[in-house]
Protein backbone atom coordinates (compact mmCIF):
# COMPACT_ATOMS: atom_id res chain seq x y z
CA UNK A 1 0.00 0.00 0.00
CA UNK A 2 1.25 3.22 -0.86
CA UNK A 3 2.65 5.63 2.22
CA UNK A 4 0.61 8.39 3.60
CA UNK A 5 2.74 10.87 2.06
CA UNK A 6 2.49 9.53 -1.74
CA UNK A 7 -1.10 10.26 -2.15
CA UNK A 8 -1.12 13.29 -0.37
CA UNK A 9 1.05 14.16 -2.83
CA UNK A 10 -1.19 12.69 -5.97
CA UNK A 11 -3.96 15.06 -4.46
CA UNK A 12 -1.63 17.63 -4.58
CA UNK A 13 -0.54 17.30 -8.39
CA UNK A 14 -4.24 16.42 -9.24
CA UNK A 15 -5.32 19.59 -7.78
CA UNK A 16 -2.97 21.89 -9.11
CA UNK A 17 -3.83 20.14 -12.52
CA UNK A 18 -7.61 20.84 -11.84
CA UNK A 19 -7.03 24.27 -11.77
CA UNK A 20 -5.34 24.53 -14.68
CA UNK A 21 -7.74 22.80 -17.00
CA UNK A 22 -10.83 25.24 -14.87
CA UNK A 23 -8.46 28.19 -15.74
CA UNK A 24 -8.51 27.15 -19.38
CA UNK A 25 -12.01 26.64 -19.31
CA UNK A 26 -13.16 29.47 -18.45
CA UNK A 27 -10.61 30.88 -21.30
CA UNK A 28 -12.23 28.55 -23.86
CA UNK A 29 -15.69 30.09 -22.45
CA UNK A 30 -14.89 33.87 -23.29
CA UNK A 31 -13.16 32.90 -26.80
CA UNK A 32 -16.10 30.30 -27.61
CA UNK A 33 -18.99 33.10 -27.12
CA UNK A 34 -17.15 36.16 -28.82
CA UNK A 35 -15.93 33.25 -31.65
CA UNK A 36 -20.00 32.11 -31.79
CA UNK A 37 -21.63 35.49 -32.01
CA UNK A 38 -19.05 36.28 -34.89
CA UNK A 39 -19.92 33.12 -36.85
CA UNK A 40 -23.44 34.23 -36.61
CA UNK A 41 -22.96 37.87 -37.73
CA UNK A 42 -20.95 36.59 -40.53
CA UNK A 43 -23.54 34.42 -41.90
CA UNK A 44 -25.56 37.82 -43.43
CA UNK A 45 -22.74 38.43 -45.01
CA UNK A 46 -22.42 35.34 -46.73
CA UNK A 47 -25.96 35.07 -47.27
CA UNK A 48 -25.96 38.30 -48.96
CA UNK A 49 -22.54 37.88 -51.44
CA UNK A 50 -24.22 34.37 -51.96
CA UNK A 51 -27.05 36.14 -53.59
CA UNK A 52 -25.20 38.58 -55.73
CA UNK A 53 -23.20 35.64 -57.00
CA UNK A 54 -25.86 33.40 -57.87
CA UNK A 55 -27.61 36.37 -59.89
CA UNK A 56 -24.79 37.80 -61.53
CA UNK A 57 -23.27 33.70 -62.53
CA UNK A 58 -26.81 32.74 -63.41
CA UNK A 59 -27.81 35.47 -65.03
CA UNK A 60 -25.39 35.95 -67.34
CA UNK A 61 -25.39 32.43 -68.78
CA UNK A 62 -22.69 33.34 -71.89
CA UNK A 63 -20.24 33.89 -69.40
CA UNK A 64 -17.06 31.72 -69.04
CA UNK A 65 -15.31 32.62 -66.30
CA UNK A 66 -12.01 29.54 -65.57
CA UNK A 67 -12.96 29.78 -61.76
CA UNK A 68 -16.42 28.17 -63.10
CA UNK A 69 -15.27 25.93 -65.52
CA UNK A 70 -15.13 22.38 -64.41
CA UNK A 71 -11.97 20.75 -66.16
CA UNK A 72 -10.50 17.27 -66.83
CA UNK A 73 -9.13 16.54 -63.03
CA UNK A 74 -5.33 15.63 -62.94
CA UNK A 75 -4.71 16.97 -59.14
CA UNK A 76 -6.92 17.09 -56.52
CA UNK A 77 -6.43 20.22 -53.63
CA UNK A 78 -7.59 19.18 -49.98
CA UNK A 79 -7.50 22.54 -47.96
CA UNK A 80 -7.95 21.76 -44.27
CA UNK A 81 -9.01 23.50 -41.76
CA UNK A 82 -7.50 22.46 -37.80
CA UNK A 83 -6.78 23.94 -34.65
CA UNK A 84 -3.41 25.70 -33.68
CA UNK A 85 -3.29 23.00 -30.49
CA UNK A 86 -4.52 20.11 -29.23
CA UNK A 87 -6.48 19.37 -26.11
CA UNK A 88 -9.74 19.54 -27.63
CA UNK A 89 -11.55 16.10 -27.70
CA UNK A 90 -11.81 15.02 -31.08
CA UNK A 91 -11.60 18.09 -32.44
CA UNK A 92 -8.16 17.49 -34.77
CA UNK A 93 -8.39 14.08 -35.31
CA UNK A 94 -12.28 13.68 -36.50
CA UNK A 95 -11.44 15.71 -39.51
CA UNK A 96 -8.19 14.75 -40.21
CA UNK A 97 -9.00 11.02 -40.48
CA UNK A 98 -12.06 11.80 -42.18
CA UNK A 99 -9.50 13.69 -44.62
CA UNK A 100 -7.46 10.85 -44.93
CA UNK A 101 -9.43 8.05 -45.10
CA UNK A 102 -11.40 10.36 -48.64
CA UNK A 103 -7.80 10.71 -49.82
CA UNK A 104 -6.37 6.73 -49.74
CA UNK A 105 -10.17 6.47 -51.16
CA UNK A 106 -9.87 8.38 -54.19
CA UNK A 107 -6.10 8.56 -54.41
CA UNK A 108 -3.95 5.41 -55.65
CA UNK A 109 -0.78 7.87 -56.10
CA UNK A 110 1.14 10.92 -54.18
CA UNK A 111 1.45 12.51 -57.42
CA UNK A 112 -2.79 12.94 -57.65
CA UNK A 113 -3.45 15.05 -54.34
CA UNK A 114 -1.96 18.29 -52.28
CA UNK A 115 -2.20 19.37 -49.01
CA UNK A 116 -3.22 23.00 -47.97
CA UNK A 117 -2.98 22.98 -44.43
CA UNK A 118 -4.45 25.96 -42.37
CA UNK A 119 -3.88 25.33 -38.77
CA UNK A 120 -0.68 23.85 -36.84
CA UNK A 121 -2.30 20.40 -35.87
CA UNK A 122 -2.95 19.50 -39.53
CA UNK A 123 0.00 20.33 -40.69
CA UNK A 124 2.23 18.60 -38.42
CA UNK A 125 -0.02 15.62 -39.26
CA UNK A 126 0.67 15.76 -42.95
CA UNK A 127 4.20 16.36 -42.58
CA UNK A 128 4.70 13.20 -40.67
CA UNK A 129 2.85 11.47 -43.23
CA UNK A 130 4.77 12.83 -45.52
CA UNK A 131 1.86 13.72 -47.79
CA UNK A 132 3.00 16.63 -50.03
CA UNK A 133 1.76 20.20 -48.42
CA UNK A 134 2.05 23.04 -50.96
CA UNK A 135 0.86 25.64 -48.84
CA UNK A 136 0.78 25.93 -45.26
CA UNK A 137 -1.11 28.49 -42.72
CA UNK A 138 -0.37 28.66 -38.88
CA UNK A 139 -0.27 30.38 -35.77
CA UNK A 140 -3.66 31.86 -36.71
CA UNK A 141 -4.96 33.73 -33.66
CA UNK A 142 -8.25 32.94 -31.76
CA UNK A 143 -10.34 35.61 -33.27
CA UNK A 144 -9.07 35.44 -36.96
CA UNK A 145 -9.24 38.57 -38.78
CA UNK A 146 -10.49 38.59 -42.56
CA UNK A 147 -6.82 40.04 -43.99
CA UNK A 148 -5.64 37.30 -42.16
CA UNK A 149 -6.41 34.73 -44.34
CA UNK A 150 -6.73 36.94 -47.32
CA UNK A 151 -3.43 36.46 -48.61
CA UNK A 152 -3.37 32.94 -48.31
CA UNK A 153 -6.75 32.33 -49.69
CA UNK A 154 -5.75 34.82 -52.68
CA UNK A 155 -2.59 32.08 -53.53
CA UNK A 156 -4.55 29.14 -53.31
CA UNK A 157 -6.79 31.02 -55.73
CA UNK A 158 -3.78 31.78 -58.11
CA UNK A 159 -2.53 27.80 -58.07
CA UNK A 160 -5.96 26.99 -59.20
CA UNK A 161 -6.22 29.50 -61.65
CA UNK A 162 -2.26 28.46 -62.63
CA UNK A 163 -3.52 24.76 -63.19
CA UNK A 164 -1.42 23.39 -59.97
CA UNK A 165 -4.28 22.12 -59.47
CA UNK A 166 -7.54 21.08 -60.69
CA UNK A 167 -10.13 21.21 -57.92
CA UNK A 168 -10.26 21.98 -54.23
CA UNK A 169 -11.84 20.55 -51.69
CA UNK A 170 -12.41 22.27 -48.28
CA UNK A 171 -12.49 20.14 -44.83
CA UNK A 172 -13.13 21.20 -41.37
CA UNK A 173 -15.74 21.31 -38.16
CA UNK A 174 -19.05 23.00 -38.83
CA UNK A 175 -19.92 24.71 -35.53
CA UNK A 176 -23.67 23.39 -34.87
CA UNK A 177 -24.06 24.09 -31.17
CA UNK A 178 -21.67 23.66 -28.12
CA UNK A 179 -21.55 20.38 -28.15
CA UNK A 180 -22.03 19.29 -31.74
CA UNK A 181 -19.59 19.75 -34.64
CA UNK A 182 -19.93 18.52 -38.29
CA UNK A 183 -17.50 17.33 -39.74
CA UNK A 184 -18.21 19.18 -43.60
CA UNK A 185 -16.23 18.39 -47.05
CA UNK A 186 -17.01 21.25 -49.69
CA UNK A 187 -15.41 21.61 -52.92
CA UNK A 188 -14.59 25.37 -53.15
CA UNK A 189 -13.30 25.51 -56.66
CA UNK A 190 -14.23 25.21 -59.34
CA UNK A 191 -17.46 27.00 -58.25
CA UNK A 192 -20.48 24.84 -59.61
CA UNK A 193 -22.62 25.00 -57.15
CA UNK A 194 -24.26 28.54 -56.42
CA UNK A 195 -27.63 28.65 -55.21
CA UNK A 196 -29.91 31.60 -53.60
CA UNK A 197 -32.81 30.85 -51.39
CA UNK A 198 -34.33 34.29 -52.41
CA UNK A 199 -35.77 35.67 -55.43
CA UNK A 200 -32.49 36.93 -58.10
CA UNK A 201 -33.06 39.91 -59.56
CA UNK A 202 -31.99 40.76 -62.96
CA UNK A 203 -28.87 43.35 -63.11
CA UNK A 204 -27.40 45.44 -65.22
CA UNK A 205 -23.49 45.18 -65.37
CA UNK A 206 -21.27 47.77 -64.99
CA UNK A 207 -18.93 47.83 -66.93
CA UNK A 208 -19.50 43.77 -68.24
CA UNK A 209 -20.32 40.88 -66.14
CA UNK A 210 -16.67 39.17 -67.07
CA UNK A 211 -15.31 42.15 -65.02
CA UNK A 212 -17.50 41.68 -62.05
CA UNK A 213 -16.75 38.15 -61.68
CA UNK A 214 -13.41 38.93 -61.83
CA UNK A 215 -13.76 40.39 -58.42
CA UNK A 216 -16.68 39.03 -57.39
CA UNK A 217 -15.72 35.39 -57.59
CA UNK A 218 -12.06 35.06 -55.87
CA UNK A 219 -14.15 37.39 -53.02
CA UNK A 220 -16.80 34.81 -53.08
CA UNK A 221 -14.16 31.65 -52.79
CA UNK A 222 -12.30 33.61 -49.73
CA UNK A 223 -15.57 34.63 -48.01
CA UNK A 224 -16.48 30.22 -47.89
CA UNK A 225 -12.80 29.63 -46.47
CA UNK A 226 -12.96 33.08 -43.92
CA UNK A 227 -16.69 31.39 -43.29
CA UNK A 228 -15.28 27.88 -42.66
CA UNK A 229 -12.57 29.47 -40.34
CA UNK A 230 -15.21 31.44 -38.21
CA UNK A 231 -17.07 28.81 -38.20
CA UNK A 232 -14.69 26.17 -37.28
CA UNK A 233 -12.86 28.25 -34.30
CA UNK A 234 -16.76 29.01 -32.53
CA UNK A 235 -16.31 24.54 -32.91
CA UNK A 236 -12.85 24.27 -31.64
CA UNK A 237 -13.32 26.58 -28.33
CA UNK A 238 -16.50 24.64 -27.64
CA UNK A 239 -14.78 21.38 -28.31
CA UNK A 240 -11.94 22.74 -25.88
CA UNK A 241 -14.13 24.20 -23.57
CA UNK A 242 -15.69 20.76 -23.06
CA UNK A 243 -12.92 18.58 -23.02
CA UNK A 244 -11.50 20.73 -20.52
CA UNK A 245 -14.58 20.79 -18.38
CA UNK A 246 -14.53 16.97 -18.74
CA UNK A 247 -11.14 16.60 -17.24
CA UNK A 248 -11.63 18.76 -14.52
CA UNK A 249 -15.00 16.72 -13.41
CA UNK A 250 -12.38 13.85 -14.13
CA UNK A 251 -9.74 15.34 -11.34
CA UNK A 252 -12.54 15.80 -9.28
CA UNK A 253 -13.30 12.52 -9.55
CA UNK A 254 -9.92 11.45 -8.70
CA UNK A 255 -9.08 13.57 -5.59
CA UNK A 256 -12.36 11.97 -4.11
CA UNK A 257 -10.64 8.31 -4.50
CA UNK A 258 -7.42 9.71 -3.39
CA UNK A 259 -9.08 11.42 -0.61
CA UNK A 260 -10.87 7.88 0.17
CA UNK A 261 -7.23 5.72 0.27
CA UNK A 262 -5.83 8.70 2.04
CA UNK A 263 -8.60 8.52 4.94
CA UNK A 264 -8.17 5.06 5.11
CA UNK A 265 -4.74 4.54 5.18
CA UNK A 266 -4.72 6.99 8.02
CA UNK A 267 -6.59 4.87 9.67
CA UNK A 268 -4.81 1.76 9.24
CA UNK A 269 -1.78 3.33 10.69
CA UNK A 270 -3.95 4.91 13.64
CA UNK A 271 -5.04 1.17 13.99
CA UNK A 272 -1.99 -0.32 14.00
CA UNK A 273 -0.54 2.23 16.24
CA UNK A 274 -2.60 1.09 18.81
CA UNK A 275 -2.76 -2.58 18.66
CA UNK A 276 0.99 -1.75 19.15
CA UNK A 277 0.44 0.35 22.18
CA UNK A 278 -1.78 -2.30 23.40
CA UNK A 279 0.10 -5.51 22.60
CA UNK A 280 3.35 -3.86 24.37
CA UNK A 281 1.29 -2.91 27.14
CA UNK A 282 -0.31 -6.54 27.55
CA UNK A 283 3.17 -8.19 27.17
CA UNK A 284 4.65 -5.90 29.90
CA UNK A 285 1.80 -7.46 32.06
CA UNK B 1 -37.18 63.30 -50.32
CA UNK B 2 -36.80 59.82 -50.67
CA UNK B 3 -34.33 57.81 -49.47
CA UNK B 4 -32.41 55.04 -49.95
CA UNK B 5 -30.87 52.12 -47.62
CA UNK B 6 -27.26 51.84 -47.60
CA UNK B 7 -25.29 49.38 -45.58
CA UNK B 8 -21.45 48.47 -45.77
CA UNK B 9 -20.77 44.42 -44.98
CA UNK B 10 -17.60 43.29 -44.16
CA UNK B 11 -16.58 40.14 -43.59
CA UNK B 12 -15.75 41.29 -40.15
CA UNK B 13 -18.99 42.74 -39.43
CA UNK B 14 -21.25 45.53 -41.00
CA UNK B 15 -19.52 49.31 -41.23
CA UNK B 16 -22.14 51.56 -42.19
CA UNK B 17 -25.87 51.37 -41.86
CA UNK B 18 -28.16 54.09 -42.77
CA UNK B 19 -31.04 55.73 -45.10
CA UNK B 20 -29.38 58.50 -47.26
CA UNK B 21 -30.06 60.95 -50.34
CA UNK B 22 -27.65 60.11 -52.68
CA UNK B 23 -24.87 56.97 -53.18
CA UNK B 24 -21.68 58.58 -55.17
CA UNK B 25 -18.46 56.63 -55.80
CA UNK B 26 -16.01 55.61 -58.36
CA UNK B 27 -16.48 52.18 -60.14
CA UNK B 28 -13.94 50.35 -62.19
CA UNK B 29 -16.06 51.57 -64.73
CA UNK B 30 -15.53 55.26 -63.74
CA UNK B 31 -17.68 58.05 -61.61
CA UNK B 32 -21.44 56.85 -60.53
CA UNK B 33 -24.34 58.25 -58.54
CA UNK B 34 -27.26 56.71 -57.08
CA UNK B 35 -30.42 58.08 -56.54
CA UNK B 36 -33.34 56.12 -55.15
CA UNK B 37 -35.37 54.37 -57.74
CA UNK B 38 -32.19 53.31 -59.52
CA UNK B 39 -32.15 50.37 -61.85
CA UNK B 40 -30.90 47.01 -60.36
CA UNK B 41 -27.03 47.21 -60.83
CA UNK B 42 -24.14 45.36 -59.74
CA UNK B 43 -20.56 46.80 -60.05
CA UNK B 44 -17.44 46.36 -59.05
CA UNK B 45 -15.62 48.85 -57.12
CA UNK B 46 -12.42 50.90 -57.35
CA UNK B 47 -10.38 51.90 -53.92
CA UNK B 48 -11.92 54.65 -53.42
CA UNK B 49 -14.26 56.60 -51.10
CA UNK B 50 -17.83 56.58 -50.73
CA UNK B 51 -20.06 59.41 -50.56
CA UNK B 52 -22.83 59.56 -48.66
CA UNK B 53 -25.31 62.46 -48.99
CA UNK B 54 -28.26 62.66 -46.18
CA UNK B 55 -30.07 65.52 -46.17
CA UNK B 56 -27.79 68.42 -44.47
CA UNK B 57 -25.01 66.08 -43.85
CA UNK B 58 -22.40 63.83 -46.10
CA UNK B 59 -20.53 60.75 -44.56
CA UNK B 60 -17.36 59.22 -46.20
CA UNK B 61 -16.87 55.51 -46.34
CA UNK B 62 -13.66 54.28 -47.38
CA UNK B 63 -13.82 51.04 -48.89
CA UNK B 64 -10.39 48.57 -50.10
CA UNK B 65 -12.00 47.65 -53.55
CA UNK B 66 -15.44 45.44 -53.49
CA UNK B 67 -18.73 44.80 -55.28
CA UNK B 68 -21.38 47.47 -55.55
CA UNK B 69 -25.22 45.97 -55.21
CA UNK B 70 -27.98 48.55 -56.48
CA UNK B 71 -31.58 47.70 -55.74
CA UNK B 72 -34.46 51.23 -56.42
CA UNK B 73 -34.34 50.89 -53.00
CA UNK B 74 -31.35 49.69 -51.66
CA UNK B 75 -27.63 50.04 -51.98
CA UNK B 76 -24.94 47.34 -50.48
CA UNK B 77 -21.56 47.34 -50.94
CA UNK B 78 -19.52 44.46 -50.33
CA UNK B 79 -15.87 44.51 -49.65
CA UNK B 80 -13.01 42.94 -47.82
CA UNK B 81 -12.10 46.49 -45.85
CA UNK B 82 -13.71 49.14 -44.71
CA UNK B 83 -14.09 51.98 -42.62
CA UNK B 84 -16.17 55.25 -41.95
CA UNK B 85 -13.94 58.65 -41.70
CA UNK B 86 -14.95 57.92 -38.03
CA UNK B 87 -12.66 54.68 -37.70
CA UNK B 88 -9.89 55.49 -39.82
CA UNK B 89 -7.01 55.49 -38.06
CA UNK B 90 -4.24 58.11 -39.39
CA UNK B 91 -1.60 57.52 -38.17
CA UNK B 92 -1.50 54.26 -39.16
CA UNK B 93 -2.37 55.20 -42.88
CA UNK B 94 0.34 57.42 -42.57
CA UNK B 95 2.46 54.94 -41.75
CA UNK B 96 1.33 52.23 -44.37
CA UNK B 97 1.61 55.34 -46.83
CA UNK B 98 5.12 55.85 -45.60
CA UNK B 99 6.02 52.14 -45.80
CA UNK B 100 4.54 51.44 -49.15
CA UNK B 101 6.17 54.69 -50.59
CA UNK B 102 9.67 53.25 -49.18
CA UNK B 103 9.03 50.24 -50.61
CA UNK B 104 8.08 51.62 -54.14
CA UNK B 105 11.50 53.27 -53.97
CA UNK B 106 13.68 50.28 -53.11
CA UNK B 107 11.66 48.09 -55.77
CA UNK B 108 14.00 48.70 -58.28
CA UNK B 109 17.06 47.34 -56.17
CA UNK B 110 15.50 44.73 -54.56
CA UNK B 111 12.78 42.29 -55.81
CA UNK B 112 9.64 43.61 -53.91
CA UNK B 113 6.14 43.16 -55.20
CA UNK B 114 5.26 46.32 -57.03
CA UNK B 115 1.67 45.20 -57.38
CA UNK B 116 1.56 45.05 -53.97
CA UNK B 117 3.11 47.70 -52.96
CA UNK B 118 0.61 50.14 -55.07
CA UNK B 119 -1.69 48.97 -53.40
CA UNK B 120 -0.80 49.14 -50.28
CA UNK B 121 -0.38 52.68 -51.15
CA UNK B 122 -3.65 53.18 -53.08
CA UNK B 123 -5.26 52.23 -49.33
CA UNK B 124 -3.42 54.11 -47.39
CA UNK B 125 -3.77 57.47 -49.19
CA UNK B 126 -7.67 56.72 -49.87
CA UNK B 127 -7.81 56.19 -46.13
CA UNK B 128 -6.60 59.63 -45.33
CA UNK B 129 -8.39 61.30 -48.29
CA UNK B 130 -11.44 59.98 -46.48
CA UNK B 131 -10.81 61.04 -43.21
CA UNK B 132 -9.48 64.76 -44.18
CA UNK B 133 -12.59 65.33 -46.31
CA UNK B 134 -14.76 64.33 -42.88
CA UNK B 135 -12.28 66.26 -40.75
CA UNK B 136 -13.75 69.94 -42.50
Amino acid sequence: MASLRDIKNKINATKKMSQITKAMEMVSAANYSKAESKARSYVSYMDKIQEVTASVAMGSTDVNHPMLVSRPVKKTAYLVITAERGLAGAFNSNVLRKVYQDIKERHKSEDEYVIIAVGKVGREFFKKRNMNIILDLVGISDQPEFLDIKDTVSQVIGMFSDGVFDELYMYYNKFVNAIRNDIISKKVLPITDISSSKKLLSYEFEPTAEDILDVLLPLYAESLVYGALLSSKAGEHAARMNAMKNATDNAHEIIETYTLHYNRARQASITQEITEIVSGAAALE
Amino acid sequence: MKTLKVSVVTPDGPVYDSEVEMVSTKTVGGEIGILPGHIPTVAPLQITAIRLKKENDTDYVAVSGGIMEVRPDQVTILAAAAETAEDIDVERALRAKERAERRLQQIKQENFDIKRAELALQRAINRLKVARAKGK
